[in-house]
């Protein structure tokens, strides 16, 4: 990243257009290896779809023919490229619990996974930034032990365990929330935040302490810089250098440790979403696991890398456009 | 041999004390809160180990006589949803947690500093195959990765050690490939390539000993990771089976206690978070920068 030196401005820009889309054509490649490693494995099942969906008293024959009929009896890389085929095309194929089209049964849960994620970015990206530059800014000091502590015992933490604390301390202590979220489409706004409330602060909880620990390791690494240091020695104060001197060129690191730590979130997603009863992808997903209804499990795996990638597409592009020499000017 | 013997035996005596100097001075320089996330670590690993010896009442006697009780003298951590001993259930619950995450760990760090090291000495084009594989898997997040694996070849306990690893290999090879590979372009080894030494001996003599170090405390977090990833499992059900129970099955089967704020639910879960705790305290304390080179679950 940033070899490329522009002698003037619009090559500069072009260097950038160059490295954002190889960085593309990178991330499409991985996903295309991401779909054939899911496929292989789900492929591996012992016992097939066929035989799962008619259950053990099925005759031979009645088996083969749905086999036949579902395409199972051809070979494996056959398959793989007639359901890549369909993955690209958007048609998902059948689930075989819900008996209707995966794309359907995906496409009603994937807005509320989507509310989910993005109030908890809302939510987190603020607090672990204020986190994170405080405990930059006061090192080695009380307050920055004491938050480096706190975070610890976050990341540390598992989901379930900070759930399960919020139920009891909301839900069954206060009476204040409902400890499970239903998404309805008439909720008045005040039923709507009381809802969300425990599912985003779960989550959010494992998220910040990620995101401030990545923060503050970001902005300790520019601390160390000469251009710091004079900035100190000409007499500037500490927070007039931080987020004068500091920030902008943080900006980077800082943007790639958001974009990480909102990949936890994916994996968060899976616990708390099961927990709260909430109806979104992830707890689709473990649904899918549990009555080994394949055709969904791949699709909902392929969201959640897809949307991965996408994550570290993002940081790399913000890198690339914060990085001034890059930037064209 | 009767005169190199006493002399052979001091040098051991000189050595076992020398360790255990340095042991003291380690002790001595590590952190308030590394030295609490020792004891946790220790004592949570001898409690996997002779736990269920500790354990008052059998993993499946039915003892108490209400369920969800509370703390009391017979039933210290009170009893659980069917009347069993909560305490017994713990401590059984913890070798199950405690020993597949530290097996499962090892063998993750094993492959993964195993992997690093063979992509690293061999040719290039064997590097770029590994590398590439690892890119991908790493790509997929740990938990919908697992979930997919445990679909595939259900949930044993040799299974759910197996998946854990191979959920956890990637992120090992590649902090192991980052450090293996800075250390290739050392004049030692190079030294070592121009002396005729075999690709094996420069991965294990030469570079291999040089990266022990956060090899070691990168084990510590894949051990984290570990712990969280199967207790998650068996919260949703799909990690270990009855009537084996680790910690997180603990918390699934008396999740109806919730309402009332049972003992039997709290407790597991807190000993899993004093455990994960403890080993990032300890990892945390150790000296030496760049301990951290990644979080991640």
């Amino acid at each position: 990243m940033g070899h490329a030196t522009p002698k003037h401005g619009s090559s500069g820009t072009m260097a950038a257009g160059r490295l954002i889309l190889r960085r593309l054509g990178s991330a499409l490649l991985t996903l295309l290896l991401v779909s054939v490693v899911i496929f292989t494995i789900s492929a591996l099942l012992p016992g097939d779809a066929a035989e799962e969906a008619l259950g053990q008293s099925a005759t031979p024959e009645a088996v083969t023919a749905l086999r036949h009929q579902m395409g199972l009896d051809q070979p494996a890389h056959l398959r793989y490229v007639r359901w890549l085929g369909g993955l690209v095309t958007g048609d998902l194929g059948q689930s075989l619990v819900a008996s209707m089209p995966v794309g359907q049964v995906i496409a009603g849960r994937l807005p509320n996974s989507l509310t989910l994620a993005g109030l908890t970015a809302a939510v987190a990206v603020p607090v672990a930034l204020a986190i994170g530059i405080l405990s930059a800014l006061y090192r080695d000091t009380r307050l920055d032990r004491a938050l480096n502590l706190m975070t610890l015992g976050m990341v540390a933490v598992p989901e379930f365990l900070v759930a399960t604390l919020a139920v009891l301390v909301f839900s069954v202590t206060l009476r204040w929330l409902p400890s499970i979220t239903v998404v309805r489409e008439t909720m008045g706004w005040a039923e709507t935040l009381r809802g969300y409330a425990m599912p985003v602060m779960t989550l959010a909880c494992v998220t910040v302490a990620q995101m401030a620990r990545m923060t503050r390791a970001a902005v300790i690494d520019q601390l160390s810089r000469p251009y710091v240091e004079m900035a100190v020695l000409k007499g500037q104060a500490p927070t007039r250098v931080v987020l004068v001197h500091v920030l902008p060129n943080a900006i980077a690191p800082i943007v790639n440790a958001m974009a990480l730590s909102l990949s936890y979130l994916l994996g968060g997603a899976v616990i708390v979403e099961t927990i709260f009863n909430y109806p979104g992808i992830a707890s689709l997903m473990v649904n899918a696991v549990t009555s080994r209804d394949m055709p969904l499990l791949q699709a909902c795996a392929m969201i959640f890398c897809a949307a991965y990638l996408l994550l570290m597409l993002a940081a790399d592009v913000c890198a690339i456009l914060a990085n001034p020499r890059l930037r064209g000017r | 041999m009767t005169l190199t013997a006493p002399a052979h035996e001091d040098s051991m005596a000189r050595r076992a004390s020398r360790m255990a100097s340095r042991c003291r001075h380690w002790l001595s320089d590590l952190s308030v809160s590394g030295r609490v996330g020792l004891t946790l670590v220790l004592l949570w690993l001898v409690l996997a180990a002779v736990g269920p010896l500790l354990a008052p009442y059998g993993v499946g006697a039915f003892v108490a006589p209400e369920v969800f009780d509370g703390m009391s003298a017979r039933h210290w951590l009170g009893s659980d949803y069917m009347g069993r001993d909560v305490l017994s259930r713990l401590l059984s619950g913890a070798r199950y947690t405690v020993g597949l995450a530290l097996a499962a760990a090892l063998l993750a760090s094993g492959m993964g500093a195993g992997l690093a090291l063979i992509a690293t000495v061999s040719p290039r084009w064997v590097d770029e195959v590994i590398s590439r594989l690892m890119d991908t898997l790493v790509s997929i997040p740990s938990k919908v990765f697992a979930l997919v694996l445990v679909a595939a070849f259900g949930s044993s306990l040799t299974l759910l050690l197996l998946i854990a690893a191979a959920t956890y290999t990637p992120g090992a090879f590649r902090i192991a490939r980052a450090l293996a590979v800075n250390l290739y372009q050392m004049d030692y080894v190079q030294v070592a390539r121009a002396r005729g030494e075999g690709r094996l001996y420069i991965a294990g003599a030469e570079i291999l000993p040089n990266m022990i170090h956060p090899v070691l405390a990168d084990f510590g977090l894949r051990f984290v990771f570990i712990v969280l990833l199967l207790s998650g499992l068996s919260f949703l059900g799909l990690g270990v089976q009855p009537p084996n129970a680790d910690l997180g099955s603990l918390v699934r089967e008396n999740i109806s206690g919730l309402g009332d704020g049972a003992l039997a639910i709290l407790a597991p879960a807190i000993a899993i978070a004093t455990l994960t705790i403890g080993v990032n305290l300890l990892i945390d304390a150790l000296p030496g920068r760049g301990r951290r080179i990644t979080g991640g679950r």
